[in-house]
């Protein structure tokens, strides 16, 4: 694996995830999103898991993104109302920020525990996580259930998706 | 050598940036988004840890995951666009109706 590949990404990962929290304008905030999925889809590359580095460009990038694009243009609400000061003030915002701060330092804090770990290099084993068959066999035999379930999860969230938005009669 | 630890930072990191995003963001749109950042954090997290162990199932995981943040894009933008034909709005403080 390549360190400095690794660097690359993350910042582009980071800085792209930054943009799209900092941005007013939710158009912007989709296209930095978009540029944040590239840069895991590379990450997963470097982690030898190239079937899951395509589905992220195409679900993720391709559909999902395509969806909040659509919603975004469709509601042309380009900027962003301005924060009322009687609901959330700025002590509200910086409890906010400081939660989330905690939130990191209590990662970083669990992670110093763990020690360094580095990752097998051992050919074969790298050749089977990345086998695209592998992947289905197991999908197919140890996780049919879930998989299956999956679908009915997809065909409630599509029907509610169309009783939520449609226009009512 | 990239490690564990580095994939595991870097998801921390990327699901605090999302975290930030939910608490401050006044827009319901940028809010999911924000929440789709912590999902693929997370999916990072399951990728490099599949990876650690030298199985698939993180990986498997991950899929499972995307379907559900595929689910969660479709029937959260439909009420972003319900609540927005209701009040011509898309900031969350303008929806207090069923606040106690």
């Amino acid at each position: 694996m390549d360190v400095v590949a690794f660097y690359i990404f993350a910042a582009i990962a980071i800085l792209a995830s930054l943009g799209v929290v900092g941005q007013r304008n939710p158009m912007h905030s989709v296209m930095l999103l978009i540029v944040s999925f590239g840069a895991l889809a590379g990450l997963y590359v470097l982690l030898d898991a190239p079937f899951t580095a395509v589905t992220q460009i195409i679900i993720y990038a391709g559909a999902i993104m395509v969806l909040f694009l659509f919603v975004v243009m469709l509601l042309n609400a380009h900027t962003e109302d301005d924060i009322p000061k009687t609901v959330l003030g700025p002590r509200a915002i910086r409890i906010g920020v400081l939660l989330s701060l905690l939130l990191g330092l209590e990662v970083a804090y669990a992670l110093s525990k763990l020690g360094i770990t580095s990752f097998t290099t051992d050919s074969g084993t790298i050749a089977k996580i990345s086998s695209v068959a592998q992947i289905g066999v197991q999908l197919f035999t140890t996780h049919a259930f879930a998989f299956e379930v999956t679908s009915i999860l997809i065909l409630v969230s599509m029907v509610g998706a169309v009783v939520i938005a449609g226009r009512k009669h | 050598m990239v490690s564990l630890n580095h994939f595991l930072i870097l998801s921390g990191i990327l699901f605090s940036i999302g975290t930030v995003g939910v608490f401050l963001r006044r827009n319901l749109i940028t809010i999911l988004l924000s929440v789709e950042i912590m999902l693929n954090a997370v999916n990072l997290t399951f990728v490099a840890g599949g990876r650690y162990l030298g199985t698939v199932d993180g990986q498997i995981i991950t899929f499972f995951v995307m379907t559900v943040a595929a689910a969660e894009a479709a029937v959260g933008l439909a009420l972003v666009i319900a609540l927005f034909r209701h009040k011509e709005t898309l900031s969350p403080e303008a929806f207090t109706s069923l606040k106690w």
